[in-house]
């Protein structure tokens, strides 16, 4: 196989067989949080995106020329949430700066990508799975893609709830809950799709 | 010694880190200012600061930035006061509005003596989840749960539990109205602060089982709508209800109460004509 076409195959994967809200559950609380409106659900989904690709980018330096030459593997954790904290403050001011009703909108979920437990399960899984510089940049950017893909279909989702007749008690959060479990099931039918490839 | 090399490296490793990524941010941050509306800043300290959101803006620095703006009144600190108004008005360089204090009072007397318990609870210490098992631990739906959900959002801590009921500090509330959304049963209001005679029950039920309830319940008699010398006190639904606009805080309504639930919050002698024969009459009918 041409490696363009395994770098194709693995792009898609990242985004729809390994989705990271739908397969490997992380990074659920911005998905919850911010999926009110399709607007801020994408400006969201754009910030965690630049966030986890340059975040990819730095703490594969971060570990590979400095951790593991100081044979301090065991400390990238603590280095990858430095990285990550940074990338989001100076996402932070951008954004403040070239897009201030965005930024009113993401509110507190902004700083709060910091935390976003995707953003750390890329960095980490990118050390774990070996992969090299090309690919960990590829699954950080595909695989907030597929975040992004994620919080815009479930936020064109509860902009419909918002109209439909839903029972009380299941109204809000509980709705939500369950329409991302169906979500979840309907992306488990990617699941096994480039199992024969790749 | 050699040991401690590894620890050595982790402390500069992680320092180097946290310095080169601190100076690049401070880089940023020069590079990506925004410039800031002083006003802003010089509204954002004139305020009460406690985040408490009676403005109707999420936090003193969204009400800071709606000011400047334009788009929200310089009297919209409630906590604040006028002080606050006065010093927003010429900071925005735009005369004063005009503000009326405000302050919360609780509706309510029921105390663990006056209203009449229906079962024992003991569950969650939160007044919503308790109003939420079959109306209510009291007998009295309408009245002070007592378990002090308006205790714990008060950011002031003007209010306590008295026996069973909640109390407002006058002196300490400010009005910014967070307690009345925190109550289950909506019986803390706001009213003008001069608003010195209040009608402390809001049952509706009809008199009888009203005084089975609660001790001090307004049953409905009317007997201070008949004293009442300016017509402003009216029962509705079952509970007296007083008109702020053209009650002349006379206090016969407080005198003619047969059952003490209207209460005088300002510490006045009720003298004045009405006063004295609202007076007589309750004491004529408890003599009978």
């Amino acid at each position: 196989m041409s490696p363009i076409v395994k770098i194709l195959l693995f792009m898609f994967s990242c985004i729809l067989t390994n989705n990271y809200i739908f397969s490997r559950f992380l990074g659920c609380c911005p998905f919850l949080g911010v999926s009110n409106k399709v607007e801020t659900a994408f400006g969201m989904g754009i910030a965690v995106t630049f966030v986890m690709a340059l975040a990819s980018l730095f703490t594969y330096f971060v570990y590979y020329y400095l951790l593991v030459p100081m044979k301090l593997e065991y400390l990238n954790t603590i280095a990858f949430i430095l990285v990550i904290a940074s990338l989001v403050q100076v996402v932070e001011m951008f954004l403040k700066k070239s897009a201030p009703s965005l930024y009113g909108a993401l509110g507190i979920y902004l700083p709060l990508i910091t935390t976003n437990c995707a953003v750390l399960g890329v960095t980490i899984l990118n050390i774990t799975e070996g992969y090299n510089l090309l690919y960990s940049v590829l699954n950080g950017t595909f695989g907030a893609l597929g975040f992004l893909l994620a919080i815009v279909l479930m936020a064109g989702v509860r902009e419909r709830l918002e109209t439909a007749k839903i029972a009380v008690p299941l109204k809000g959060f509980p709705i939500s809950l369950v329409i991302a479990g169906l979500m979840s099931l309907a992306f488990l039918g990617f699941s096994n799709m480039f199992a024969g490839v790749m | 010694m050699e040991s401690y090399l590894p620890v050595l490296y982790a402390i500069l490793a992680l320092g180097g880190l946290g310095i080169v990524f601190g100076l690049l941010l401070g880089v940023a941050d020069k590079k990506f200012s925004v410039e800031m509306d002083e006003r802003v800043s010089a509204v954002r300290s004139a305020v009460a600061g406690a985040n408490c959101g009676a403005c109707g803006y999420a936090g003193c620095d969204g009400y800071a930035e709606a000011v400047v703006r334009g788009e929200a009144k310089t009297n919209a600190c409630t906590p604040g006061g006028e002080k606050t108004a006065n010093a927003i008005a010429a900071i925005m360089c735009v005369s004063a509005d005009v503000m009326e204090p405000m302050v919360a009072r609780v509706r309510c007397q029921g105390n663990c003596e006056n209203v009449t318990l229906r079962y024992d609870y003991d569950g969650i210490p939160s007044c919503r989840a308790a109003s939420g098992i079959s109306g209510g631990p009291t007998a009295c739906e309408f009245g002070c749960v007592g378990l002090g959900d308006c205790v714990s959002r008060c950011p002031f801590h003007a209010i306590s539990m008295q026996n069973g009921v909640a109390v407002i500090d006058g002196d300490i509330c400010t009005g910014c109205g967070i307690c009345v959304a925190a109550c289950p049963r909506g019986i803390i209001q706001m009213m003008p602060l001069d608003q010195t005679i209040v009608v402390m029950c809001r049952n509706e039920a009809i008199g009888r089982i009203a005084r089975l309830q609660c001790k001090t319940a307004c049953v409905g008699c009317k007997r201070c709508e008949k004293q009442c010398p300016s017509d402003s006190i009216h029962v509705v639904k079952g509970v007296a209800l007083i008109d702020e606009k053209t009650c002349t805080r006379c206090g016969a309504c407080i005198l003619a109460c047969p059952m003490h639930c209207i209460v005088n919050f300002y510490e006045h002698d009720l003298t004045g004509e009405a006063a004295a024969t609202a007076q007589a009459e309750l004491l004529d009918m408890e003599a009978e």
